[in-house]
Protein backbone atom coordinates (compact mmCIF):
# COMPACT_ATOMS: atom_id res chain seq x y z
CA UNK A 1 0.00 0.00 0.00
CA UNK A 2 2.78 2.68 0.73
CA UNK A 3 4.36 2.26 -2.35
CA UNK A 4 0.80 4.03 -3.84
CA UNK A 5 2.56 7.02 -4.23
CA UNK A 6 5.75 5.77 -5.84
CA UNK A 7 3.76 5.77 -8.87
CA UNK A 8 3.17 9.46 -9.26
CA UNK A 9 7.50 9.59 -9.15
CA UNK A 10 8.44 10.59 -12.79
CA UNK A 11 12.33 9.90 -13.05
CA UNK A 12 14.39 11.14 -15.40
CA UNK A 13 17.72 9.30 -15.22
CA UNK A 14 20.70 9.23 -17.06
CA UNK A 15 23.53 6.96 -18.26
CA UNK A 16 26.32 6.66 -20.78
CA UNK A 17 29.17 3.93 -21.18
CA UNK A 18 32.08 3.89 -23.11
CA UNK A 19 34.47 0.75 -23.87
CA UNK A 20 37.90 1.71 -23.54
CA UNK A 21 39.69 -1.11 -24.59
CA UNK A 22 39.34 -4.50 -25.42
CA UNK A 23 41.60 -6.01 -23.32
CA UNK A 24 41.67 -9.55 -24.59
CA UNK A 25 39.49 -11.54 -27.18
CA UNK A 26 39.45 -14.82 -27.62
CA UNK A 27 37.72 -18.61 -28.78
CA UNK A 28 37.87 -20.68 -25.46
CA UNK A 29 38.67 -24.74 -26.05
CA UNK A 30 35.01 -25.32 -25.72
CA UNK A 31 34.78 -23.66 -29.02
CA UNK A 32 32.71 -20.59 -26.64
CA UNK A 33 34.03 -16.76 -27.44
CA UNK A 34 35.22 -14.82 -24.56
CA UNK A 35 35.95 -11.07 -24.14
CA UNK A 36 37.27 -9.00 -21.64
CA UNK A 37 36.32 -5.37 -21.77
CA UNK A 38 37.07 -1.87 -20.00
CA UNK A 39 34.34 -0.12 -19.19
CA UNK A 40 33.69 3.53 -18.31
CA UNK A 41 30.30 3.90 -16.81
CA UNK A 42 28.57 6.96 -15.69
CA UNK A 43 25.20 7.61 -14.53
CA UNK A 44 22.58 9.45 -12.65
CA UNK A 45 19.81 7.58 -11.22
CA UNK A 46 19.13 10.13 -8.32
CA UNK A 47 15.36 10.31 -9.60
CA UNK A 48 15.19 6.88 -8.71
CA UNK A 49 15.13 7.41 -4.97
CA UNK A 50 11.56 8.43 -3.43
CA UNK A 51 10.74 8.14 0.49
CA UNK A 52 9.88 4.44 -0.38
CA UNK A 53 12.87 3.80 -1.57
CA UNK A 54 15.19 1.24 0.32
CA UNK A 55 18.16 0.33 -2.58
CA UNK A 56 18.55 0.56 -6.18
CA UNK A 57 20.00 -2.37 -7.91
CA UNK A 58 21.86 -1.10 -11.56
CA UNK A 59 23.71 -3.51 -13.57
CA UNK A 60 24.82 -3.38 -16.98
CA UNK A 61 24.44 -6.22 -19.49
CA UNK A 62 25.83 -6.79 -23.03
CA UNK A 63 22.88 -7.55 -25.22
CA UNK A 64 22.58 -9.28 -29.03
CA UNK A 65 21.17 -11.80 -30.97
CA UNK A 66 23.05 -14.62 -32.57
CA UNK A 67 22.03 -17.09 -35.09
CA UNK A 68 20.75 -19.62 -32.01
CA UNK A 69 19.31 -17.21 -29.75
CA UNK A 70 17.07 -14.83 -29.76
CA UNK A 71 18.11 -13.18 -26.91
CA UNK A 72 21.28 -13.33 -25.37
CA UNK A 73 22.22 -10.63 -22.06
CA UNK A 74 24.88 -10.98 -20.44
CA UNK A 75 26.04 -9.26 -17.47
CA UNK A 76 28.96 -6.93 -17.14
CA UNK A 77 28.91 -5.59 -14.12
CA UNK A 78 26.74 -4.53 -11.44
CA UNK A 79 26.36 -2.52 -7.96
CA UNK A 80 24.29 -1.78 -5.49
CA UNK A 81 23.17 2.31 -4.79
CA UNK A 82 22.28 2.42 -0.81
CA UNK A 83 20.96 6.49 -0.74
CA UNK A 84 20.67 8.93 -3.01
CA UNK A 85 23.90 10.73 -2.71
CA UNK A 86 25.55 7.89 -4.29
CA UNK A 87 22.96 7.54 -6.86
CA UNK A 88 24.77 9.88 -9.27
CA UNK A 89 27.94 7.80 -10.10
CA UNK A 90 31.05 7.28 -12.49
CA UNK A 91 33.07 4.22 -12.41
CA UNK A 92 35.56 3.01 -14.50
CA UNK A 93 36.32 -1.08 -14.65
CA UNK A 94 36.99 -4.37 -16.65
CA UNK A 95 33.62 -6.72 -16.74
CA UNK A 96 33.08 -7.97 -13.11
CA UNK A 97 31.43 -10.90 -14.84
CA UNK A 98 33.19 -13.07 -17.73
CA UNK A 99 31.38 -12.11 -21.15
CA UNK A 100 31.44 -15.23 -22.91
CA UNK A 101 29.10 -16.42 -25.93
CA UNK A 102 26.85 -19.24 -26.23
CA UNK A 103 29.42 -20.50 -29.60
CA UNK A 104 31.45 -18.39 -31.68
CA UNK A 105 29.35 -15.45 -32.54
CA UNK A 106 31.21 -12.38 -31.19
CA UNK A 107 34.13 -11.60 -33.84
CA UNK A 108 32.74 -7.99 -35.52
CA UNK A 109 29.21 -8.76 -33.75
CA UNK A 110 27.19 -5.57 -33.02
CA UNK A 111 25.86 -5.20 -29.31
CA UNK A 112 23.83 -2.71 -27.15
CA UNK A 113 25.20 -2.10 -23.70
CA UNK A 114 21.76 -1.81 -21.56
CA UNK A 115 21.97 -0.19 -18.53
CA UNK A 116 19.03 -1.74 -16.29
CA UNK A 117 18.12 -0.76 -12.38
CA UNK A 118 15.84 -2.37 -10.23
CA UNK A 119 14.44 -0.46 -7.51
CA UNK A 120 13.44 -2.13 -3.60
CA UNK A 121 11.13 -0.46 -2.00
CA UNK A 122 11.37 -0.40 1.77
CA UNK A 123 8.02 -2.15 1.49
CA UNK A 124 5.36 -2.86 -1.59
CA UNK A 125 5.60 -3.25 -5.20
CA UNK A 126 9.55 -3.92 -7.02
CA UNK A 127 9.75 -2.00 -10.21
CA UNK A 128 12.68 -1.85 -12.80
CA UNK A 129 13.38 -0.03 -15.78
CA UNK A 130 16.59 0.47 -18.37
CA UNK A 131 18.18 2.22 -20.61
CA UNK A 132 19.46 0.70 -24.28
CA UNK A 133 23.03 2.29 -25.40
CA UNK A 134 23.10 0.84 -29.01
CA UNK A 135 26.12 0.84 -31.35
CA UNK A 136 28.60 -0.87 -29.74
CA UNK A 137 30.60 -3.67 -32.43
CA UNK A 138 33.58 -5.82 -31.31
CA UNK A 139 36.67 -6.52 -33.26
CA UNK A 140 36.94 -8.78 -36.11
CA UNK A 141 39.55 -10.64 -34.97
CA UNK A 142 40.61 -11.91 -31.64
CA UNK A 143 43.87 -10.64 -29.89
CA UNK B 1 -37.60 -38.08 39.32
CA UNK B 2 -38.11 -37.98 35.77
CA UNK B 3 -37.38 -34.62 35.20
CA UNK B 4 -34.23 -34.58 36.31
CA UNK B 5 -33.25 -36.59 33.84
CA UNK B 6 -34.80 -34.47 31.34
CA UNK B 7 -32.98 -31.48 32.40
CA UNK B 8 -29.82 -32.89 32.18
CA UNK B 9 -30.44 -34.26 28.87
CA UNK B 10 -31.20 -30.76 27.48
CA UNK B 11 -28.33 -29.56 28.92
CA UNK B 12 -26.27 -32.37 27.04
CA UNK B 13 -27.75 -31.91 23.68
CA UNK B 14 -27.17 -27.98 24.13
CA UNK B 15 -23.91 -28.78 24.76
CA UNK B 16 -23.80 -30.69 21.57
CA UNK B 17 -24.64 -28.02 19.73
CA UNK B 18 -22.43 -25.67 20.88
CA UNK B 19 -19.37 -28.28 20.18
CA UNK B 20 -21.24 -28.52 16.96
CA UNK B 21 -21.22 -25.26 15.99
CA UNK B 22 -17.88 -24.09 17.36
CA UNK B 23 -16.10 -27.20 15.36
CA UNK B 24 -18.01 -25.57 12.59
CA UNK B 25 -16.84 -22.56 12.30
CA UNK B 26 -13.44 -23.47 12.96
CA UNK B 27 -13.31 -25.64 10.39
CA UNK B 28 -14.73 -22.59 7.82
CA UNK B 29 -11.63 -20.64 8.72
CA UNK B 30 -9.32 -23.55 8.30
CA UNK B 31 -10.72 -24.02 4.32
CA UNK B 32 -10.97 -19.97 3.92
CA UNK B 33 -7.55 -19.64 4.78
CA UNK B 34 -6.80 -22.60 2.03
CA UNK B 35 -9.44 -20.91 -0.31
CA UNK B 36 -7.13 -17.91 -0.18
CA UNK B 37 -3.79 -19.53 -0.71
CA UNK B 38 -5.31 -21.83 -3.30
CA UNK B 39 -6.67 -18.49 -5.37
CA UNK B 40 -3.50 -16.52 -5.20
CA UNK B 41 -1.72 -19.72 -6.56
CA UNK B 42 -4.29 -19.46 -9.69
CA UNK B 43 -4.23 -15.41 -9.49
CA UNK B 44 -0.29 -15.74 -9.77
CA UNK B 45 0.35 -18.22 -11.72
CA UNK B 46 2.77 -19.43 -9.20
CA UNK B 47 3.50 -22.89 -7.30
CA UNK B 48 3.78 -20.89 -3.85
CA UNK B 49 2.77 -17.41 -4.46
CA UNK B 50 4.66 -16.05 -1.10
CA UNK B 51 8.19 -17.19 0.29
CA UNK B 52 10.32 -16.66 3.27
CA UNK B 53 13.73 -15.14 2.91
CA UNK B 54 15.98 -17.69 4.62
CA UNK B 55 19.12 -16.41 4.07
CA UNK B 56 21.29 -13.16 3.71
CA UNK B 57 22.27 -13.76 0.20
CA UNK B 58 20.46 -11.00 -1.31
CA UNK B 59 21.64 -8.61 1.69
CA UNK B 60 20.95 -5.55 1.50
CA UNK B 61 18.18 -5.91 -0.55
CA UNK B 62 16.06 -8.98 1.36
CA UNK B 63 17.17 -10.16 4.94
CA UNK B 64 16.66 -13.36 6.57
CA UNK B 65 12.45 -12.94 8.01
CA UNK B 66 11.11 -10.78 5.05
CA UNK B 67 8.47 -11.82 3.02
CA UNK B 68 8.51 -11.50 -1.23
CA UNK B 69 5.16 -12.00 -3.61
CA UNK B 70 5.61 -14.24 -6.54
CA UNK B 71 3.87 -13.88 -9.72
CA UNK B 72 5.26 -16.04 -12.76
CA UNK B 73 3.56 -14.22 -15.63
CA UNK B 74 3.90 -15.10 -19.56
CA UNK B 75 6.49 -12.71 -19.86
CA UNK B 76 10.00 -14.77 -20.54
CA UNK B 77 12.73 -14.44 -18.05
CA UNK B 78 14.81 -11.37 -18.11
CA UNK B 79 18.50 -10.39 -16.60
CA UNK B 80 18.12 -8.07 -13.28
CA UNK B 81 14.65 -10.05 -12.16
CA UNK B 82 14.83 -12.01 -8.76
CA UNK B 83 13.51 -15.56 -9.22
CA UNK B 84 12.70 -18.57 -6.73
CA UNK B 85 14.20 -21.64 -8.14
CA UNK B 86 14.29 -25.15 -7.24
CA UNK B 87 17.38 -26.88 -7.75
CA UNK B 88 16.91 -30.70 -8.74
CA UNK B 89 17.63 -32.50 -5.18
CA UNK B 90 17.21 -29.71 -3.11
CA UNK B 91 14.25 -29.17 -0.63
CA UNK B 92 14.57 -25.64 -0.54
CA UNK B 93 13.44 -23.31 -3.15
CA UNK B 94 16.56 -20.55 -3.73
CA UNK B 95 15.38 -16.20 -4.19
CA UNK B 96 18.32 -15.27 -6.36
CA UNK B 97 18.60 -12.61 -9.33
CA UNK B 98 18.95 -13.48 -13.01
CA UNK B 99 22.39 -11.98 -14.24
CA UNK B 100 23.16 -13.99 -17.72
CA UNK B 101 19.73 -15.17 -20.37
CA UNK B 102 20.47 -16.75 -23.56
CA UNK B 103 16.70 -17.28 -25.35
CA UNK B 104 16.59 -19.51 -28.71
CA UNK B 105 15.32 -18.58 -31.30
CA UNK B 106 11.87 -21.15 -32.48
CA UNK B 107 11.33 -22.75 -29.22
CA UNK B 108 12.10 -19.56 -26.80
CA UNK B 109 13.57 -21.62 -24.29
CA UNK B 110 16.01 -19.99 -22.15
CA UNK B 111 19.49 -20.54 -20.46
CA UNK B 112 19.74 -18.80 -16.84
CA UNK B 113 22.16 -18.20 -14.79
CA UNK B 114 21.44 -16.09 -11.09
CA UNK B 115 24.13 -14.99 -8.20
CA UNK B 116 22.86 -13.39 -4.53
CA UNK B 117 23.50 -10.16 -4.56
CA UNK B 118 25.40 -10.83 -1.57
CA UNK B 119 27.31 -13.38 -3.19
CA UNK B 120 31.44 -13.23 -4.49
CA UNK B 121 30.36 -15.55 -7.30
CA UNK B 122 27.59 -16.85 -9.43
CA UNK B 123 25.76 -19.91 -8.24
CA UNK B 124 26.72 -22.46 -10.85
CA UNK B 125 28.50 -24.51 -7.02
CA UNK B 126 24.70 -24.37 -6.11
CA UNK B 127 23.24 -25.86 -8.93
CA UNK B 128 23.28 -29.59 -9.14
CA UNK B 129 26.79 -31.47 -10.36
CA UNK B 130 27.49 -30.27 -13.64
CA UNK B 131 24.54 -28.17 -14.29
CA UNK B 132 25.64 -24.68 -16.03
CA UNK B 133 22.50 -23.42 -16.47
CA UNK B 134 19.00 -23.24 -15.17
CA UNK B 135 15.69 -23.37 -16.85
CA UNK B 136 11.81 -22.85 -17.32
CA UNK B 137 10.97 -25.44 -15.06
CA UNK B 138 13.41 -24.47 -12.39
CA UNK B 139 11.52 -21.40 -12.17
CA UNK B 140 8.97 -20.74 -9.38
CA UNK B 141 8.31 -17.37 -9.81
CA UNK B 142 9.81 -14.48 -9.85
CA UNK B 143 9.45 -11.54 -7.25
CA UNK B 144 7.60 -8.56 -7.76
CA UNK B 145 6.25 -7.62 -3.95
CA UNK B 146 8.42 -7.52 -0.74
CA UNK B 147 7.20 -7.06 2.84
CA UNK B 148 9.87 -6.69 5.62
CA UNK B 149 10.06 -8.61 9.05
CA UNK B 150 6.76 -10.67 8.64
CA UNK B 151 8.56 -14.00 7.75
CA UNK B 152 9.94 -14.23 10.76
CA UNK B 153 6.53 -15.81 12.35
CA UNK B 154 7.04 -18.46 10.21
CA UNK B 155 10.86 -18.76 10.66
CA UNK B 156 10.62 -19.30 14.35
CA UNK B 157 7.96 -21.22 14.26
CA UNK B 158 9.47 -23.80 12.22
CA UNK B 159 12.80 -23.91 14.04
CA UNK B 160 11.09 -23.62 17.84
CA UNK B 161 8.10 -26.12 17.12
CA UNK B 162 6.78 -25.40 20.69
CA UNK B 163 5.88 -21.86 20.10
CA UNK B 164 3.56 -23.29 16.88
CA UNK B 165 1.92 -25.74 19.26
CA UNK B 166 1.05 -23.71 22.00
CA UNK B 167 0.01 -20.86 19.29
CA UNK B 168 -2.35 -23.33 17.23
CA UNK B 169 -3.44 -24.32 20.57
CA UNK B 170 -4.26 -20.46 21.72
CA UNK B 171 -5.57 -19.95 18.41
CA UNK B 172 -7.97 -22.82 18.65
CA UNK B 173 -9.13 -22.14 22.62
CA UNK B 174 -10.01 -18.97 21.38
CA UNK B 175 -12.54 -20.33 18.66
CA UNK B 176 -13.57 -22.61 20.48
CA UNK B 177 -14.63 -20.73 23.41
CA UNK B 178 -16.01 -17.26 21.94
CA UNK B 179 -19.89 -16.96 22.28
CA UNK B 180 -21.86 -15.71 19.18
Amino acid sequence: MTSISDNLNSPSPTANVHVLNINWFQKQRNGNDEVSLTLNISADLQSMFTWNTKQVFVFLAAEYETPENALNQVSLWDGIIPSKEHASFWIQTTNKYRFIDQGSNLVGKDFNLTLHWHVMPKTGKMFADKIVIPGYRLPNDYR
Amino acid sequence: MGWIGEYVDSIRSLQFRNVLTQMVSLGMIVASALIIWKGLVCVTGSESPVVVVLSGSMEPGFKRGDILFLHMGKDPIRAGEIVVFNIDGREIPIVHRVIKVHERHETGEVDVLTKGDNNFGDDRLLYARGQLWLHQHHIMGRAVGFLPYVGWVTIIMTEKPIIKYVLIGALALLVVTSKE
